[in-house]
């Protein structure tokens, strides 16, 4: 069944690029292929692909269970919060925060997952910052 | 005369106390990273070269040490191959067939030294394989013009999924959603955007280095979150070690196996489709055929542990050839190595051997130091790598994921990539459920541009005549090549598949 959604989905994506692909505006100057042939190739590739795997689906792969679904996409959030957050908060404190959030979530207690996120990002401010001498996000403390 | 003199200045490139240094950190992490399971080769290195581009490391230090790491991850794969019966990586897999055996029997030490010596055959063999080699096939390579180029890369597409592929539909689209990515951007030839949807961010384009930090490494994290697998897998195994060298009788018993292992590994590495783990299985289950007269492969025969880590060796050795001769790399550890030339800004190929010979040989040279060193660092310090293998993922997953996040901010500084690397992350999970390999996502990303402009020029030399793609007999044979490597999987794939697996199981059998 995944497979068969799978593919659905790929032949939408196929159908959406080739789309995206004949809007492209071409300019006055263009060589004899021009920016929309190779893209529309890659279109019908893609679709082929995807009506194949339609057709002929693998057996299911091992879902997780709902919960461990949200787990992934909570994960995902804080990661894009943390990307977000970056130049606000400056890299210090909110990769110590993200760092705690993954480690509690992999199964570390309160304190080690405080301490790991403590220490994680300490030690690559220092590693990375202060040895290497690689920029990294300044926020309102400056650091 | 002209390959060794070439080779010596190589040496003196490379020879200096910053580079020996920069080598010694990269085995030095390579084999912590091929031995943790769930960092493979392909993981550490590409964690590692946002972090030395954002150094302002010069390409031959930079090529230096990201192929150390590259030669100490494949190193490092054993290690828990044979301590734990867990393949570090995925070549790694026969060697848990003898090596696992061999531990249980209290000699785990000699194992991992003779597999690291092994490992020190087939690679130092095949980089002199390379050095034979490569410029044969650049010689090949001056032929070709665009058409042919076009027909190459096809070829590589097609041949990725490798003799062992199981869904050559998926391997399809997973190369054309790379290449499809790698459209994104402004037009280089005629200079209108494309797929960007008015985003200025994506008018330069998406970063390769941004699509495979993500598609490897984050998704990596999101596995492990998946499985709540926070707790080491060496926790409560207990193995001793016992002696460290193996005898000399031992050795000698075992040299003909490695030199035989490591000339296969190296041509299964050279041809399109192989790799590294082909290379392992190949080399693994000829010596069962050739030498083992009396059934003792599979319960701990020194030999059936020599052979797979000669022949893996041997076969990350012999990749390098198509991916330096060619700029075509034909598994998913070069291609990420081919990401790191290309993020240097040299474009691998023929030219590269007439153009850039310093950094060609500077690489050569590279890969024997940082063989020696492997071995060096490998047999005394066993011990302090096998502790490693205690760090808890729940640890070092959080640490992952943040040095990916520095280092693909430290190249553009913006938020915007994070995101994208986010997002590529998550979609690299999504597809390892789905078993869509991630290898021509990446490779895609990596030479979609360059194959398009390379059709787009054989097209517009003949007026527009898209005959001119097949019309030469070179280029012809290279569209045939490519056809039959990827029907033939169709057909062979299953049966190659289950009999790696059936002798994994048997296996299982005899140690249980």
């Amino acid at each position: 069944m995944s497979d068969r959604i799978f593919g659905a989905i790929g032949l939408l994506l196929a159908a959406g690029y080739a789309w995206a692909a004949l809007i492209i505006e071409e300019s006055f100057l263009s060589d004899a292929v021009g920016p929309k042939a190779f893209p529309l190739i890659i279109a019908v590739v893609l679709a082929l692909a995807s009506l194949a795997i339609f057709l002929k689906p693998d057996a299911d792969p091992h879902w997780p269970s709902l919960g461990r679904l949200l787990e992934i996409f909570a994960a995902g959030g804080v990661m894009v919060v943390y990307a977000l957050a970056l130049p606000e908060l400056g890299f210090v404190i909110a990769t110590a925060l993200a760092a705690g959030y993954l480690t509690w979530r992999l199964g570390s207690g309160a304190l080690g997952s405080v301490a790991t996120g403590i220490c994680t990002s300490l030690g690559i401010y220092v590693v990375f910052h202060l040895v290497l001498g690689l920029s990294l996000a300044k926020g309102p403390l400056g650091f | 005369m002209d390959t060794l003199s070439s080779l010596a200045d190589g040496f003196v490139i490379a020879l200096t106390w910053q580079n020996l240094l920069l080598a010694l950190l990269g085995c030095f992490l390579g084999t912590i990273m091929g031995a943790l399971p769930g960092l493979g080769p392909s993981n550490g290195v590409a964690i590692l070269i946002p972090l030395a581009f954002t150094l302002g490391l010069g390409a031959t230090p930079s090529l230096i040490l990201l192929t150390s790491v590259y030669y100490g991850a494949m190193y490092g794969g054993r290690i828990s191959s044979i301590l734990l019966n867990i393949p570090g990586d995925e070549p790694a897999m026969m060697t848990c067939l003898d090596g696992y055996p061999m531990a249980q029997k209290g000699q785990a030490g000699e194992a991992l030294s003779l597999s690291g010596i092994a490992s020190f055959v087939g690679a130092f063999l095949a980089t002199w394989g390379l050095i034979l080699l490569a410029p044969q096939l650049v010689k090949i390579a001056l032929l070709f013009g665009p058409a042919e180029y076009f027909a190459l890369f096809t070829l590589a597409f097609a041949t990725l999924g490798g003799v062992a592929s199981t869904n050559q539909a998926k391997t399809a689209f997973a190369a054309a959603l790379g290449i499809g990515l790698a459209m994104v951007g402004v037009d280089t030839q005629t200079g209108v955007p494309r797929f960007t949807f008015g985003e200025v961010h994506l008018y330069d384009g998406i970063d390769f280095l941004v699509a495979i930090v993500g598609l490897f490494a984050l998704s990596e994290v999101f596995i492990f979150l998946e499985h709540r697998h926070g707790n080491s897998d060496a926790a409560g195994k207990k193995v001793e070690i016992g002696r460290l060298m193996p005898s000399w009788a031992m050795l000698k018993y075992c040299t003909p196996t490695m030199l035989r292992t490591s000339l296969l590994g190296f041509l299964a590495g050279v041809l399109p489709g192989a790799g590294a783990s082909l290379g392992s299985f190949i080399s693994y289950s000829m010596e069962k055929r050739l030498v083992d007269k009396e059934g003792t492969f599979g319960t701990g025969d020194p030999r059936g542990v020599a052979a797979p880590e000669a022949g893996n060796n041997a076969a990350a050795g012999g990749a390098l050839v198509p991916m330096l001769a060619l700029g075509v790399p034909g598994s998913g550890t070069t291609a990420v190595l081919l990401a790191v030339l290309l993020a240097l800004n040299i474009t691998p190929g023929p030219l590269l051997f007439t153009q850039q010979p310093d950094v060609v040989w500077g690489l050569i040279a590279a890969l024997f130091i940082a063989n020696f060193m492997l071995l060096a660092l490998n047999i005394p310090m066993i011990g302090m790598f096998t502790r490693i293998l205690l760090i808890p993922p729940r640890i070092l997953m959080p640490i992952v994921a943040m040095v990916s996040f520095v280092g693909i901010y430290g190249i553009s500084g913006s938020s915007f990539d994070l995101l994208v690397m986010v997002g590529f992350g998550i979609m690299g999970w999504v597809l390892r459920k789905l078993d869509v390999p991630l290898v021509p996502v990446i490779l895609g990303t990596l030479l979609g541009n360059a194959m398009e402009s390379n059709l787009r020029r054989a097209i517009s030399i003949d007026n527009g005549d898209w005959w001119t793609l097949i019309d030469s007999p070179l280029s012809a044979s290279l569209w045939a090549v490519a056809v039959i490597g990827f029907v033939l999987p169709i057909v062979l794939g299953k049966v190659l598949k289950g009999r790696i697996k059936m002798a994994k199981d048997e296996e299982g059998s005899v140690t249980d």
